[in-house]
């Protein structure tokens, strides 16, 4: 498979970002360090170039049915300049794929997913149009996208829009002026727990979009951030990422996503799922932090007292802010609750873990 | 990036240095450590072993990664670098001075002529 690149591919290697295949796509995993631009995001402000990621359009008078049908989310509670986020479930219990809906006017919407999932999820919804006036376009490719994310995000671009930002709602966007371009979506958004702001530009203007934004960030001390400490700033906040903590095969039930799993309208496979809610599902996925010394790891088994596999690590990494090895894996629902002990099987040594309240990092 | 002339190196991104004292020190080049990032546990669990070239005596962790260790000779390993406990990131910072990791205690048949110069690991590096 040929790796993507980023329209701003150059402007990373010249800020000399290790550069590592991700998703399809060469990405900036890390500028200087990643617990550097974790604690950089954490306490002021920092900038992802996440134009990794897809974006489709949906337009047309039903469009909102169109997302109905395919989102397990309950899209007749967005209004304009709000976002929603959801998954698309399949029809085998699993789930294709979560993502951001966007409601940019009654008859037009767009999705954000995952890079990973652009080609998967464009065929799979592409087969509920039918006897809908809707239309999709995939803006993937000629679309940017950067999260400038911390607790001074807001000062750091508020030069920059004529927008109030600091007075916007947490999982709210307006179309806007910014960096000198009309029509903008400036989301309040993320994918770090530290608060700030996603970005969309098309192509032509991501470099300039850019720049304007380190300078006007520079007295606020922006710096850019690369995948490694995304990663890391997620899961501190038990966030999931696909791939890894939900995949194609595992129960949204399950995964924790009953809180976006609406059954107020009917979508792919809600009669399966909600059937599952109301049994109770046999395993949950928790999030655990390690009591002994060690750093779980995707894949590592979760074990009980007596050294039996009770489950496995899907994302496992040393939280830089609490200076703890912390994971999330699905455990059976014995073991779920907050509190319970169980163990990580590091390099053949069972090392101690409670599973933990999310987010590990409160805000 | 630095390699000293005085140190060996092997394939798998460590450096020894041969003491005296027949024991040698070990720790990882300023390759790995940039290439790994941010070390934030080195787990090494063979103290009092006598192992083999080549077997693995330890992990080093970074955040985003981990990475087992290979003794580059074959040897007892003496004692692990007690101030990486409280400061892991020494690996990083002075990689071939406050981040040593291991001593060891050469075998008799220890094999150092396949250890690489700092001119051949840097060839193999591409640096």
């Amino acid at each position: 498979m040929t790796l993507k690149q980023l329209p701003l591919h150059h402007v990373h290697q010249q800020l000399g970002a290790k550069i590592m295949p991700f998703a399809g796509y060469e990405m900036p995993v890390r500028y200087t360090s990643d617990l550097d631009e974790h604690n950089t995001v954490r306490n002021a402000v920092g900038i992802f170039d996440v134009s990794h990621m897809g974006e489709f359009i949906v337009r047309g008078a039903d469009a909102c049915a169109f997302i109905q049908r395919v989102s397990a989310n309950d899209a007749s509670l967005l209004y304009d300049g709000k976002v929603q986020y959801s998954y698309l479930p399949n029809t085998q219990g699993g789930v294709v794929d979560d993502l951001l809906v966007y409601q940019i006017s009654p008859v037009e919407f767009m999705l954000v997913v995952n890079a990973s999932n652009i080609d998967k999820d464009w065929n799979w919804i592409s087969r509920y149009t039918d006897g809908l006036a809707v239309e999709l376009t995939n803006i993937s490719d000629s679309t940017c996208l950067f999260a400038v994310q911390g607790p001074l995000a807001a000062q750091a671009l508020q030069s920059l829009t004529n927008a109030q930002l600091d007075a916007m709602s947490y999982y709210t966007f307006e179309k806007t002026d910014f960096a000198g371009f009309a029509n903008v979506i400036v989301s309040a958004t993320g994918y770090t727990g530290a608060g700030g702001f996603e970005i969309y530009v098309a192509n032509e203007q991501a470099e300039a979009v850019w720049q304007a934004i380190m300078q006007a960030g520079e007295p606020f001390g922006i710096k850019p951030i690369g995948l490694g400490a995304r990663d890391t700033l997620r899961l501190e906040m038990g966030y999931c990422l696909y791939g890894n903590d939900i995949t194609d095969t595992t129960s949204p039930i399950e995964a924790g996503l009953g809180w976006v799993t609406k059954f107020t309208h009917d979508f792919v496979n809600a009669d399966a799922l909600k059937a599952q809610k109301d049994a109770g599902v046999p395993r949950k996925l928790v999030g655990f932090e390690l009591i002994d010394r060690g750093i779980p790891r995707g894949h590592y088994a979760l074990c009980d007292a007596e050294g039996q596999v009770i489950g496995e690590v899907t994302s496992g990494t040393q939280s830089p802010t609490l200076g703890k090895g912390i994971g999330m894996g699905y455990v059976p629902t014995a073991f779920s609750k907050p509190g319970t002990e169980i163990f990580v099987n590091v390099r053949d040594r069972l090392l101690k873990a409670q599973v933990a309240k999310l987010p590990f990092v409160k805000k | 990036m630095n390699f000293p002339a005085e140190l060996f190196y092997t394939p798998d991104h460590e450096w020894i240095r041969f003491d005296a004292d027949g024991t040698a020190v070990i720790g990882i080049t300023d390759f790995a450590q940039h290439e790994l990032g941010d070390i934030v546990y080195v787990d090494i669990n063979t103290i009092g072993e006598v192992l083999g070239k080549g077997d693995v005596f330890g992990t080093v962790e970074a955040v985003k990664t981990v990475s087992d260790l290979f003794l580059p000779v074959a040897g007892e390993v003496l004692e692990v670098n007690p101030e990486l406990d409280g400061a892991p990131e020494l690996v990083n910072t002075e990689p071939y001075e406050g981040g040593w990791i291991i001593r060891v205690k050469l075998a008799d048949d220890a094999q150092k002529d396949d250890l690489l110069s700092a001119e051949a690991y840097q060839e193999l590096i591409g640096k």
